[in-house]
């Protein structure tokens, strides 16, 4: 696990910085020029600085992959923080871990930039749009190049802010600007949490200066009591469930899906909602410390995989689906990590980018393809008419579901697997996961049935726009199907041809994870054919009900009745949550602004200035402005002293 | 040779000391308040070269030569102000000089 000392010291370079830094200068471009330089500009400066971040990215990833393994490219850019014993630099690393993400945040974002170029064609803020987009890239690059804590914490933070603006984008209308809003309250809590334990880490490291890096925590980590470590854990994971949208914190994701759909696609499906599972595979030394807060970890994950799953399967918005499936497919990823499955869970970090990035762009082009409507119930039959959408959207659907040979298989059944063989998870957390993958190709496969098969149920207006997207948006949905195809075939099952070579990848960065009896391969096989049964059986499922008995699901529904209510109604949490929270905190507040503050603070401010006055009016007649008064006061003051000095 | 006590040069000086501070305080034209005031200052310069010779100091008549200085100084800023007063006012009476106050 401590393979820094293996490796031998960082490799020193002066170039990561750049990468950030691209995307930024692209946000400072579009927000001050961009109006001016005109949509042609916007369109040209905003994904090339982000495609100009990949090639920078890519570049030094080749001159990481050219050192021996288990190397690390340090930069070093300057000196940020010096206060007593905290040191703090803005400093850039990048490992194999970090060069994992900073190629899927590049890569994917850059195609996302290109598909918004389609997408927001029409958008009179086309600019500030951009602005926003590019800021998140260089927050999330930040976020995941950073070789400290505070560092990715400014990360964790720009990416949560661009979100709040994002989501709020057409802030017009009220509900968007109000889901804007609950998201950023909802992620308050959770980086409150990170806070904290930013700061209980810091007590805990012991004298001298700290500077916080990654290296730094892991030389010290063994050193803190454990009970403290479990706290520090639990804190953190507090700041991962609000970012990453698990339970109980998850409740912001859905509502985000008011933001325009690369938004949906790039923020909150590839990239910043992944932050929390990469915050926890880059301290990987410390959870593995703590066994309490690695089963909290991948208990919490098994159970939103489910939960969020299981709501997913009656929702009617296009891109709501989308998001419970993204709160779903990130509980498999905590439920990795939390099982000591570090690689496991960016692996299906990765490939979940690509093909949840693809089936939201999908989304995206379907809903430009319907002049808005989101509503899958008035969809049906595009295949006809979307051909290349169709088709990648299945591509997605097809590896989300785990069907063997696309990407998400391997991935999932990785979790899957090593879930099963974990002490933190065992089979109950593997029934679980296997329960909603099931789900997961159920709903998956009703999207793709409701959408793309039968007859259409648009009404004759959209239905004679119904039309294929540009190019600069098929374009990016063929290069995710590909990746959503061929992404997965980095990380074979151990025994198969080349193995798992994205774990051995990631080893010096993330160690073998927990070191656990290898499954014999009688097992593994089990586990894997009972996980591709259970997807086909979803898939069936799907097929039955929305294809070959259109009328069932009704009948279901009816039958089903207080259940289905449950699920249609998403549990009534956010309910729950109005009524224990919001409404509580807003009659607080009301009572503290109209009692207290209107009348106990504003009282006494104007009780005093009141008080003041009313003196003043009195002792005001003192003052008769004739300067004989005046002087015979100062007569009678020099006497009285004069005699207090000589009589005392 | 006979000299006179020191307590003769005190007590003339609390005498004019007095007759300026009332006069300072109970007379109501201007000039006359500023008479009053030389009138004080004087008296003080009377009680320095008196302990000067007494104490055989220098001290006491450097300061003299400080207090005439500034009340030179004092002579012409106040009369300075005072005519600029009676242009403006046509009175030099301190009671009707009472813009300063509530």
């Amino acid at each position: 696990m401590h393979h820094e000392a293996m490796a031998g010291a960082p490799t020193t370079v002066h170039f990561l910085w750049l990468i950030p830094a691209l995307p930024l200068v692209g946000a400072l471009f579009n927000l001050f020029l961009g109006r001016r330089a005109g949509r042609h500009a916007v369109g040209l400066v905003a994904p090339g600085a982000v495609g100009a971040a990949f090639l920078v990215a890519a570049y030094a990833v080749v001159q990481l992959v050219g050192l021996p393994h288990g190397a690390v490219l340090l930069d070093i850019a300057w000196p940020w923080i010096a206060a007593g014993t905290l040191q703090v630099d803005v400093a850039f690393r990048l490992d194999a871990l970090s060069a994992v993400m900073v190629l899927v945040v590049t890569g994917v974002g850059f195609l996302i930039h290109v598909y918004s170029t389609g997408y927001m064609h029409d958008e009179p803020d086309y600019a500030r749009y951009f602005t926003y987009l590019n800021l998140f890239t260089s927050a999330m690059l930040i976020l995941v190049l950073a070789d400290n804590l505070p560092l990715l914490f400014v990360g964790w933070e720009g990416v949560g802010l661009c979100s709040y603006l994002l989501i709020g984008f057409w802030y017009t209308e009220e509900a968007n600007a109000s889901a804007g809003k609950k998201a950023f309250l909802v992620n308050r809590i959770g980086d409150a949490g990170f806070l904290l334990g930013l700061f209980l880490l810091f007590w805990n490291l012991g004298p001298g200066t700290h500077s916080l890096s990654v290296s730094e925590i892991a030389q010290h980590a063994k050193a803190i009591p454990l009970p403290i470590v479990t706290a520090i854990c639990l804190l953190f994971f507090v700041g991962a469930t609000g970012k990453s949208a698990q339970l109980p914190l998850y409740v912001w994701l859905p509502d985000a899906m008011a933001g325009p759909t690369p938004v949906s696609a790039l923020i909150h499906a590839a990239t910043m909602v992944t932050a929390g599972v990469y915050m926890i595979a880059r301290l990987n030394f410390l959870f593995l410390l703590s066994p309490t807060a690695m089963t909290v970890v991948a208990t919490v994950g098994a159970l939103t995989a489910l939960f969020a799953a299981t709501i997913g399967v009656a929702q009617t918005d296009i891109k709501k689906v989308l998001a419970y499936s993204t709160v779903s497919q990130l509980g498999y990823m905590f439920l990795a990590v939390g099982v000591g499955a570090f690689s496991a869970g960016i692996f299906h970090l990765m490939t979940h980018a690509f093909f949840k990035g693809l089936l939201f762009l999908g989304s995206g082009s379907v809903i430009h393809a319907m002049s808005g409507e989101q509503d899958i119930r008035k969809m049906g039959g595009l295949r006809a008419h979307l051909p290349v959408t169709y088709t990648t959207f299945l591509i997605g659907t097809l590896a989300i579901a785990g069907i063997p040979g696309l990407a998400g298989f391997f991935s999932k059944d990785e979790i899957l697997a090593r879930t099963y063989a974990s002490p933190f998870g065992g089979p109950q957390l593997w029934a679980v996961g296997a329960i909603a993958a099931g789900l997961t190709s159920f709903y998956m496969f009703r999207l793709v049935f409701l959408t793309f098969f039968g007859e259409c149920r648009a009404d004759e207006h959209t239905r004679h726009h119904i039309h294929e997207s540009p190019k600069s948006m098929t374009v990016p949905l063929m290069v995710l199907a590909l990746l959503s195809v061929v992404g997965g075939y980095v990380g074979l099952p151990a025994h198969w041809l080349w193995g798992n070579r994205f774990e051995a990848f990631l080893e010096p960065v993330l160690g073998e994870g927990l070191h656990v009896e290898h499954l014999s391969a009688a097992t593994e096989y089990t586990l894997m054919g009972t996980s591709v049964a259970v997807a086909l059986f979803g898939l069936a499922v799907a097929y039955l009900f929305y294809v070959v008995q259109p009328g069932f699901p009704m009948l279901l529904a009816y039958k089903a009745g207080a259940l289905y209510r449950l699920i249609v109604n998403k549990y009534y949490v956010d309910e729950l949550y109005d009524a224990v929270f919001v409404r509580p905190t807003l009659a607080v507040s009301t009572w503290l602004w109209r009692t207290f503050d209107v009348e106990v603070v504003d009282g006494a401010v104007n009780g005093t200035a009141e008080a003041v006055g009313a003196s003043s009016s009195v002792w005001r007649r003192w003052q008769s402005g004739n300067v004989q008064d005046y002087a015979l006061s100062m007569l009678v003051g020099a006497v009285a002293i004069l005699g207090y000095l000589a009589l005392r | 040779m006979m000299t006179v006590p020191i307590n003769w040069y005190l007590m003339l000086g609390a005498v004019l000391f007095t007759i300026g501070a009332f006069g300072v305080l109970a007379r109501r034209n201007v000039i006359v308040i500023f008479m009053s005031i030389e009138l004080m200052l004087n008296a003080v310069n009377l009680v320095f070269v008196a302990f000067a010779r007494q104490l055989h100091s220098m001290d006491g008549q450097v300061a003299v030569f400080f207090v005439m200085t500034v009340a030179a100084a004092e002579a012409a800023v106040g009369l300075a102000i005072i005519i600029t007063v009676f242009r403006n006012r046509e009175t030099v009476n301190a009671d009707e000089l009472n813009l300063m106050r509530w």
